[in-house]
């Protein structure tokens, strides 16, 4: 690689090599903001990105927190990561390598529910729960392919401005509404139950095994601040069953070294193609014109000012507008609506260094079943109960945890015969009862409270961790910019997605200021390592250029 | 009858599918675990052990070793001193491949020189043949000698956890003794994966203990046996060629155009037409003085949106068989067949469909747009794809 294209932290060379304004200059060097300066960047603009820590990747990022263990500090799994940015970016050529995760584990007191991609074996285990559970979960599971095959054509598409009397724009939607009446009248049902209901309810109608439906009611709540029996939680069951790996759905992945890698690879390819990156440069404000209807440039938090054609930011909608803008530039029916767009981050994470693996009391033999996830969620009633303690402030005593031990199948990450183990848990509400900075108070308790959790069901643990890292909604919004500490840049509930996000009416990465664009998490189509949101907004950029034939 | 290899006690109960298939006539794991992909992702990620003892292995001793290896292979043998591998293609006096193999030179034993020759089908008939006259006794060892890589990037540290010697010294093609827990052994830095690793060949009678050694040194380190799916896929990767799949050999070849020059298979780059006489070579510096062979293998990046499109066509979500085809189906340039893919496979590492072809001289040239049939349904379709340079994946630490 050109390495007078790699800038060291703060340096400001790259930006004094050639003169005259940046075509784009891209605020976050997030996994979208990267992704977005990749495809401006073989495009053929002069791209900037500025990133305000140390290390690239946003929430995808890996860092070794204990010496010789490589944590995937935030994001853990991959699987709705686009195929075609892999392939557009030459992701592989930069050094992207996702590993299958195999099967998902849900240990319970003297028992436990273990499902794999080997099919007769997860048929067999279900079976061992219940006949009936084990000829539904076939049939469910193929109406669920079905659904996210009807949706999924959503993520590849720019929502149309709902306001819009262009008919090009709503061609693909057009398409859907078809799809949707063809489908035959048993789908349309399910589709209609999957958007209203809770997905406790919607599983009830097909499985009576408690740990199964707990578990897969997990996906139902996962970045959101809601429990399995709130109504809506349905759709987010479809949406993280449409992760897609090698042309396979719900199939769910590692990266090798960690997510961070994956940043780090499509850093390596917006830097093939030309794009600047500079780390440690935080960006305080973004620059108007006199008139405040343009933006000319950012200013960084040193005072040093950068002037661009563009501005893209890859923040979150709270920070893009209220935060990155002098107040009182934007409309205020539009700056209301900003302030009503839902954070409320419920989820933190506890990454553990160990020295040996974990060995649950009941287990089918082996340390295969600990490849895949291991799932905390023996019931729907552990599952709720654990967002009763959340909605009155006070984390889960009793949470869900996803674990996952990734050093089983990447060995890169972890010292030899050693591992770390990553635990998503959720709930660990932003708003505590004592107000959010108290998190500094609890962040000790609530690790323990995890690791106790888990111990009750694999009862070395605490004598095999040698390192650890507690990660509370509050520290995601200090150390990463995440408002509120949520993982999706905002809720991913039904009224927050498609045309609606981030704010009805400007869901085309536009927004109301001229040249002044949006490309992370808050846009459609939401959050997880998808690159969707960059892609789409950079293919935006790049036509509305042309439009105007600059 | 099919019969175990050395290794069978070991490889058996591991097997727990029962995945076999049939390699010169033993008994080789298709795949250990649910799916191979993980046996992959242990190659490239971790390290794999795949038995490989079907491979035929004969021993070359005699003062004139070095000379009947000179006779037969395209490239220059001088250059095979002790410690050194070649990989190489022989032909027969058409210059028509019959076979591809490593070479290796062990330690002269006595003043004679000693050659480890091997290969994927029978040949000591042609090396005795080709003996005539010289200081040379050819035996077959293939019984005797157990065979097995160890491959992916912690192979290294696997085998010097094992032996206890260092081996960041032993180069790409390079081989040496060594002792694996009080078994003497044979280290060559040689596979068919296209990453780090080595093949270890090991007394047949102390094969499972070796087995033991490796199994117990790899554990920090996440080793897995691997089958013959997953080292197709990584051979696919690597862009190496698998005989009687992406050609055929000049022994088993019933019309002309099943047979193959060195050059029509990408190893044009090892023929050494101007040291010296070998067989074959007369017909290669004809084939060339016309202007080359009309074929050559190429690597093609088949366009997945196209097969996506296929599957659309009929309703269907996209799918890939995760296995490599070794389906022969034809390739085409402006609707005209001019050639076919011969390996065709999904790489989970690249996330691209990947294929071998054999194509028309005119078509080789990388970044020249193909098609190839593509059936979905029982329904035929073509997609796109493009010439690429092979390999697909080359890293680093392949040669390191």
């Amino acid at each position: 690689m050109d390495s007078t294209r790699t800038n060291t932290p703060g340096s400001r060379e790259g930006a004094a090599r050639a003169a005259g304004p940046y075509d784009a200059v891209i605020i976050g060097g997030g996994h979208n903001g990267l992704t977005t300066a990749a495809y401006l960047a073989k495009a053929g603009w002069r791209v900037l990105v500025l990133e305000k820590r140390r290390i690239l990747g946003g929430a995808t990022t890996s860092d070794e927190i204990v010496p010789g263990y490589t944590f995937s500090v935030l994001s853990y799994v991959v699987s709705l990561l686009r195929p075609e940015i892999i392939r557009d970016l030459e992701l592989a050529k930069h050094g992207l390598e996702i590993l299958p995760l195999d099967g998902t584990f849900t240990p319970l007191h003297g028992d436990f529910l273990w499902r794999t991609d080997d099919h007769a074996q997860t048929m067999r285990e279900i079976r061992r729960w219940s006949a009936a559970d084990a000829d539904a979960y076939e049939e469910y599971g193929r109406l669920m392919a079905d659904m996210a095959r009807f949706i999924k054509p959503i993520l590849g598409m720019v929502p149309p401005d709902p306001t819009s009397l262009d008919p090009r724009e709503w061609l693909g939607v057009a398409g859907l509404a078809r799809d949707f009446a063809r489908l035959p009248e048993r789908q349309q049902s399910a589709f209609i139950g999957l958007m209203t209901m809770s997905a406790a309810d919607f599983l009830d109608q097909w499985f009576e095994t408690e740990p199964l439906k707990a578990t897969m009611s997990a996906s139902g709540i996962i970045g959101t601040f809601l429990g399995v029996r709130s109504p809506g939680t349905a759709y987010v069951l479809l949406h993280h069953y449409m992760g897609e790996i090698d042309g396979a759905f719900r199939a769910w992945g590692l990266h090798k070294g960690g997510t961070g890698a994956i940043s780090a690879a499509i850093a390596s390819a917006a830097r093939a193609h030309g794009a600047e990156i500079r780390t440690d440069a935080g960006v305080s404000r973004v620059t108007l014109t006199p008139s405040g209807d343009r933006a000319t440039g950012v200013v960084l938090e040193s005072g040093e000012e950068i002037a661009a054609k563009v501005v893209v930011s890859s923040a979150d909608v709270r920070r893009t507008f209220l935060q990155l803008l002098e107040p009182g530039i934007l409309p205020a029916d539009f700056e209301a609506q900003v302030r009503r767009f839902r954070f409320r981050g419920s989820s933190g994470k506890v990454n553990l260094a160990l020295d040996a693996l974990p060995t649950f009391t009941t287990n089918p033999g082996g340390t295969e079943y600990l490849r895949g996830a291991v799932s905390i969620s023996p019931s729907l009633e552990h599952m709720e109960r654990a967002y009763d303690e959340a909605k009155y402030g006070r984390f889960s005593r009793r949470p869900y945890v996803d674990i996952v031990i990734p050093s089983l199948v990447d060995p890169s990450v972890a010292p030899p015969g050693r591992h770390v183990m990553s635990c998503f848990v959720q709930y660990a509400p932003y708003d505590l009862a004592e107000g959010p900075g108290d998190w500094d108070n609890q962040r000790e308790a609530f690790g323990d409270a995890v690791i106790d959790l888990v111990s009750e069901l694999a009862p070395n643990l605490r004598d095999v961790i040698v390192g650890r890292q507690v990660v509370t909604p509050l520290d995601m919004e200090r150390d990463w910019g995440l408002t509120e500490g949520n993982i999706f840049h905002g809720e991913l509930s039904l009224e927050q997605l498609f045309f609606s996000r981030p704010i009805p009416g400007w869901a085309r990465y536009r927004t109301p200021i001229r040249d002044y664009w949006m490309c992370g998490s808050s846009t459609h189509p939401g959050g997880g390592i998808m690159g969707a949101n960059g892609r789409l907004a950079a293919l935006e950029l790049i036509r509305s250029r042309r439009s105007r034939g600059v | 009858m099919t019969v175990g290899t050395a290794f069978h006690p070991r490889t058996a109960p591991l097997n727990a599918g029962l995945q076999w298939r049939e390699w010169s006539g033993f008994f080789a794991a298709s795949a250990y675990h649910a799916s191979h992909v993980i046996e992959v992702n242990a190659i490239r990620e971790a390290a794999a052990l795949i038995d490989v003892s079907p491979l035929f292995n004969y021993e070359l001793r005699g003062p004139d070793a070095v000379r009947l290896v000179d006779r037969l292979i395209v490239r220059d043998a001088a250059k095979l001193t002790p410690g050194r591998v070649l990989y190489t293609p022989w032909c027969d006096e058409h210059g028509k491949v019959l076979d591809d193999g490593t070479i290796h030179r062990l330690d002269d034993e006595a003043g004679a020189q000693v050659v480890r020759w091997t290969a994927a089908d029978p040949q000591v008939r042609w090396l005795r043949m080709n003996a005539h006259g010289l200081n040379v006794e050819v035996r077959d060892v293939s019984e005797s000698v157990a065979a097995v890589a160890l491959q992916g990037p912690l192979s290294r540290a696997i085998l010097e956890a094992a032996t206890g010697a260092p081996f960041a010294d032993l180069r790409h093609f390079r081989r040496r003794r060594a002792t694996l827990a009080g078994i003497p052994i044979d280290v060559s830095r040689t596979g068919y994966t296209g990453d780090l690793g080595y093949e270890l060949w090991i007394p047949a009678d102390r094969a499972v203990e070796a087995w033991d050694a490796l199994v117990a040194a790899g554990e920090p380190h996440r080793l897995r046996p691997a089958g013959m799916l997953a080292l197709d896929v990584a051979r696919l990767e690597a862009g190496l060629i698998l005989i009687e799949v992406d050609y055929t050999s000049a022994v088993h070849s019933q019309v002309p155009s099943q047979s193959y020059s060195p050059y029509e298979i990408g190893l044009g780059r090892l023929v050494d037409l101007g040291a010296g006489d070998f067989v074959g070579r007369r017909a290669l510096l004809a084939e060339m003085a016309a202007g080359g062979p009309p074929r050559r293998l190429v690597g093609l990046d088949i366009d997945w949106p196209g097969i996506e499109a296929l599957h659309a066509a009929q309703g269907l979500p996209p799918s890939a068989l995760s296995t490599v085809s070794r389906a022969a189906v034809p390739v085409f340039a402006n609707g005209r067949q001019v050639g076919r893919v011969t390996s065709t496979g999904w790489s989970p590492l690249l996330k691209k469909m990947l294929g071998l072809a054999s194509v028309g001289a005119v078509h080789a040239r990388p970044g020249t747009r193909l098609a190839m049939e593509w059936t979905v349904e029982a329904r035929r379709g073509t997609v796109a794809a493009t010439v690429v340079d092979l390999p697909f994946f080359d890293p680093p630490r392949k040669r390191a």
